[in-house]
């Protein structure tokens, strides 16, 4: 479905309000623009994790600045969703060292497992698998993002175990 | 045994706590610096101790420290460069998840150094559980009076504050990161003027790797001639290394900068040698970005000298026979792993993370991608090693930061050490299909069948 027909309800809560105006806090009076990228975090966190059109215009309304500064924003940064993805996103690395250590035959073995393509979501909006550049855990290889966390050293079996427990509900994705 | 100065606490339980931080002796630096020294003095101290850019460019700490423009009137930041992006190293990361506070202290004792008020922490978007780390160790030192007005009454204001990225490898370029800082997207600004006349906001700012900063307690609380009496030559102190690949033992490293290649890949204190029998194929010593070098260059030098772990050493012979120690991102390869494909995978990476402001890197980085895919996938023609060699050489040196000649650097070391494995791609097509990508058959068995009539 095109981004555009897709509606995505707007839920500001105290809550994260009052987590945006501490962020806000942490820089000059003058200078509330560069709350920018951990706002666009935080609202994104809240809103099962994507970021509409018309959510970006709240944060632009929110910050005072124009959408278009949004729009840069978050069109430029790899970790801002724009359009709905799997509630399980499992981005695995595939830089150099994770490859070395057969992060590719993983990532066939997971979407062969879950009956999608890299980049579709499961029916059920469960899952996604997503390949993405460096994490940062070359010696921890080879090993994928769930959510805020790590998962290192994987193999074919800790994802057998990763896939149950997101269905169980047991994966806790943002530390909240 | 190399001596340790930021892993020294490390294994300590409950380290990450500020209580256990500070019963270990923690925040020594501060008490010292507010109370004992001006900031000229610690300036000078970090001078004296030869303490080099640890993200990778090894650019002189104090140095950096004492361009900042202290006559405009405009307020300072210190900015901390924690956006470890570089395939190959994650040695930062370890730093702040175990032993925050250490980063913490180096931030308070620099920011007064450089007379900055308001400071951050610029952490990669993707270490979200290390930036609530953080946060936390920012909201106890706080609590403890290290930060926010008049520090240990010395009238000395400080503010810090870490700040998430979103997911661009880019922002690791200071200015890049800066623009980030701002808002913005990371796209690296055109130098002069640097950062230290013109950065946050316009204000004179210096930013530093996590290592460089997370240095400075030890150099204040001791001095930086006993940080000078570490390693060798311009190459002082210790560093980390974080090594990955066909060794046994990967993880992070501290060593003493002097400590020879060979010790740090075979001995059971450091690597502990290669995972399997297989023989070394190649290292990448200093992260993606630097040139690879092929095993008769690992050990030795062209010069025929033991190759060391220092910014000399490893880039002794230049580009030629050399590379660099970078940001330390150790990545040991042996001879099954494919340098096509590795190399088409470092380009993918630097396509990606290409901010498109600079045309040559914009659409160099892709160019490079395609050829090299094509090659690697048995659809190489005769002249793409010529046209690579091309297309890197526009690259290189024609861009406004430093990325497009990390793009270029890791094609140019490949073709000029490789090429015969790039001419066995073309030539043999139907042997590299269908198979293992990366772990392939050792190019060796395979070496007989390239003559110098092939391409």
């Amino acid at each position: 479905m095109e981004r555009s027909h897709i509606k995505q309800e707007i839920n500001i809560t105290d809550t994260l309000m009052n987590r945006i105006n501490e962020l806000i806090s942490h820089y000059p009076a003058d200078k509330k623009k560069s709350a920018l990228l951990p706002v666009l975090h935080e609202v994104q966190d809240a809103h099962d994790n994507w970021l509409s059109i018309e959510l970006q215009n709240k944060v632009a309304e929110i910050l005072e600045i124009q959408p278009i500064e949004v729009y840069e924003v978050v069109t430029f940064y790899t970790m801002y969703n724009q359009r709905p993805i799997g509630k399980y996103m499992f981005e695995f690395c595939q830089t150099s060292a994770c490859c070395l250590n057969g992060v590719e035959n993983l990532m066939d073995y997971t979407c062969n497992k879950l009956g999608v393509g890299v980049g579709e979501p499961t029916a059920d909006g469960l899952f996604e698998v997503r390949g993405v550049e460096c994490l940062g855990a070359c010696g921890y290889a080879p090993m994928m993002q769930l959510g805020d966390f790590f998962q290192e050293h994987l193999t074919e079996a800790k994802i057998d175990q990763l896939i149950a427990d997101c269905k169980d509900g047991k994966i806790t994705l943002h530390d909240k | 045994m190399g001596r340790k100065i930021l892993l020294d606490k490390i294994n300590v339980p409950g380290i990450r706590t500020y209580e256990v931080y500070r019963k270990e002796g923690g925040y020594a630096s501060v008490e010292k610096a507010l109370k004992k020294m001006t900031p000229d003095e610690v300036v000078e101290e970090v001078k004296t101790s030869g303490l080099r850019g640890r993200g990778g460019a090894g650019f002189p700490c104090g140095m950096k420290w004492s361009f900042i423009d202290k006559k405009s009137g405009k307020p300072r930041h210190l900015v901390c460069n924690a956006d470890e992006s570089e395939p190959g190293t994650f040695k930062d990361r370890y730093l702040m998840e175990f032993i925050p506070h250490l980063l913490i202290e180096g931030m308070i004792t620099s920011s007064y150094a450089l007379g900055a008020n308001l400071s951050y922490i610029y952490i990669r978007g993707e270490y979200m559980w290390i930036y609530k780390i953080l946060e936390n160790a920012i909201a106890e030192a706080k609590a403890a009076g290290w930060l926010g007005k008049n520090i240990l009454g010395s009238g000395y204001d400080l503010e810090l504050y870490v700040q998430i990225g979103g997911g661009a490898y880019i922002c690791g370029e200071e200015t890049a990161l800066i623009e980030s800082l701002e808002g913005k997207r990371g796209n690296p600004r055109i130098k002069p003027p640097f950062p230290a006349v013109m950065g946050l906001w316009q204000n004179p700012t210096v930013v530093n790797n996590v290592e460089t900063i997370a240095a400075v307690p030890w150099i204040v609380n001791n001095s930086g001639a006993d940080y000078a009496g570490i390693g060798i030559g311009r190459s002082t102190g210790t560093k980390l290394i974080s090594a990955s690949g066909n060794i046994k033992n990967q993880g992070v490293y501290e060593i003493d900068l002097g400590l020879s290649v060979y010790e740090f890949i075979n001995s059971d204190e450091y690597c502990g040698g290669m995972q399997t029998d297989r023989p070394l194929k190649a290292l990448v010593p200093g992260g993606s970005s630097v040139p690879v070098l092929p095993a008769h260059l690992i050990y030795k030098t062209a010069a025929g000298e033991d190759r060391l772990m220092t910014y000399e050493s490893l880039a002794d012979g230049g580009f030629a026979s050399g590379s660099m120690l970078g940001s330390g991102g150790f990545i040991v390869y042996d001879d099954r792993a494919c340098i096509v494909r590795n190399t088409w995978n470092f380009s993918r990476f630097y396509h990606h993370e290409s901010c498109g402001q600079c045309t040559p890197c914009r659409e160099g980085t892709g160019w490079m991608e395609k050829v090299l895919w094509r090659i690697e996938n048995g659809q190489g023609r005769e002249e793409d090693i010529e046209l690579l060699w091309s297309i890197q050489a526009k690259i290189e040196g024609n861009t406004i930061c430093p990325l497009g000649d990390a793009a270029a650097w890791p094609v140019a070391a490949a073709i000029r050490h490789f090429k015969d494995e790039f001419e066995y791609h073309i030539r043999f097509p139907e042997k590299i299909k269908n198979r293992n990508h990366f772990v392939a058959e050792p190019f060796e068995k395979v070496k007989h069948l390239i003559t110098k009539q092939t391409v």
